[in-house]
């Protein structure tokens, strides 16, 4: 129960940041990936604050070593990088460019924004079932289902 | 740079990351957006409610916020429909084939050290600079 309020909580807050940042309106994120246009840096210095905020609460909940409402930390600890790392950061990257939208912006717009932004929300919903099929690198038992939504950034 | 928004744009992102270290301290969880949405469509057991709540927050932020007196940001979406629905195809299935999108490796990823996560960013940032340079200036949509 009380994870469920936290975590409303933090998607509330963070859903809020999106709107006072202006990281909702696609076009103020096309804005900072036009670098060769009228560039606009202000993505830079969201995702700046964000990291240096974030950054003290990761240090912290390390530093205490569990979570305060959870039995256990679920943060990712792979190092290694692999070309499914990247390859998905480059298919993202020029789905993000197309339309200045990405996961938690759209869905935040959902509700004030034009009706176009729930095409581009169903069109996501598909492209994360398309990737369900995707076969995994790996044999998938139980365990490694457990392991792979365990570093799941 | 004549719509550089400093002030709103570091207000807004330490309340993006506020609410990433809470979640991090209360729950122990990434607030990635794309892992917790893609995680709904095959949830794990007892993973289905807080995964809810959490988008909950998201789309009821609006509402909130101008409730409050807030004055909603104009949100400009003018793109052809088959665009906009290549782009989201693209945005949902890279974002779960790399395991994270701008929220889970560009602020949680770099705000916890991880070198993967600072690849991806580096990696997504680039071909999204190198699409808007194409559709903008060579293309023209």
């Amino acid at each position: 129960m009380f994870v469920a309020i936290s975590s409303f909580a933090a998607g509330l807050l963070f859903g809020l940041g999106l709107v006072v940042s202006q990281m909702v309106d696609p076009a103020k994120v096309i804005g900072f990936l036009d670098i060769f246009g009228d560039w606009d840096p202000s993505l830079a210095l969201v995702m700046g604050a964000a990291v240096a905020v974030s950054s003290l609460g990761y240090s912290f909940a390390r530093w205490r070593g569990m979570p305060v409402l959870a039995a256990r930390l679920e943060i990712p600890d792979r190092p290694e990088l692999d070309p499914r790392l990247i390859a998905g950061a480059a298919i993202f990257g020029v789905g993000w460019g197309l339309a200045g939208l990405c996961p938690g912006p759209a869905l935040t717009a959902l509700s004030f924004g034009p009706w176009q932004v729930l095409v581009f929300v169903m069109a996501m919903l598909g492209g994360m079932a398309l990737f369900t099929i995707v076969p995994s690198s790996s044999p998938r038992t139980s365990a490694d289902r457990d392991l792979s939504q365990r570093v799941d950034a | 740079m004549q719509d550089f928004t400093p002030v709103s744009a570091l207000i807004g992102g330490a309340m993006i990351g506020t609410a990433a270290a809470m979640f991090v301290v209360l729950n122990g969880r990434v607030a990635g957006v794309s892992g917790i949405l893609g995680g709904l469509l095959q949830p794990a057991r007892g993973e289905l409610a807080w995964r809810l709540a959490f988008l909950s927050g998201l789309l009821l932020a609006p509402l909130v916020y101008s409730t409050f007196g807030g004055a909603l940001p104009p949100i400009a979406l003018e793109k052809p429909l088959g665009l906009l629905a290549l782009s989201g195809l693209l945005v949902g299935f890279g974002a779960r084939l790399g395991s994270g999108c701008t929220s889970g490796h560009g602020v949680c990823g770099i705000g916890r050290g991880s070198a993967r996560s600072l690849a991806a960013t580096a990696v997504f940032i680039t071909t999204a600079v190198l699409t808007v340079f194409v559709t903008r200036h060579l293309v023209g949509v």
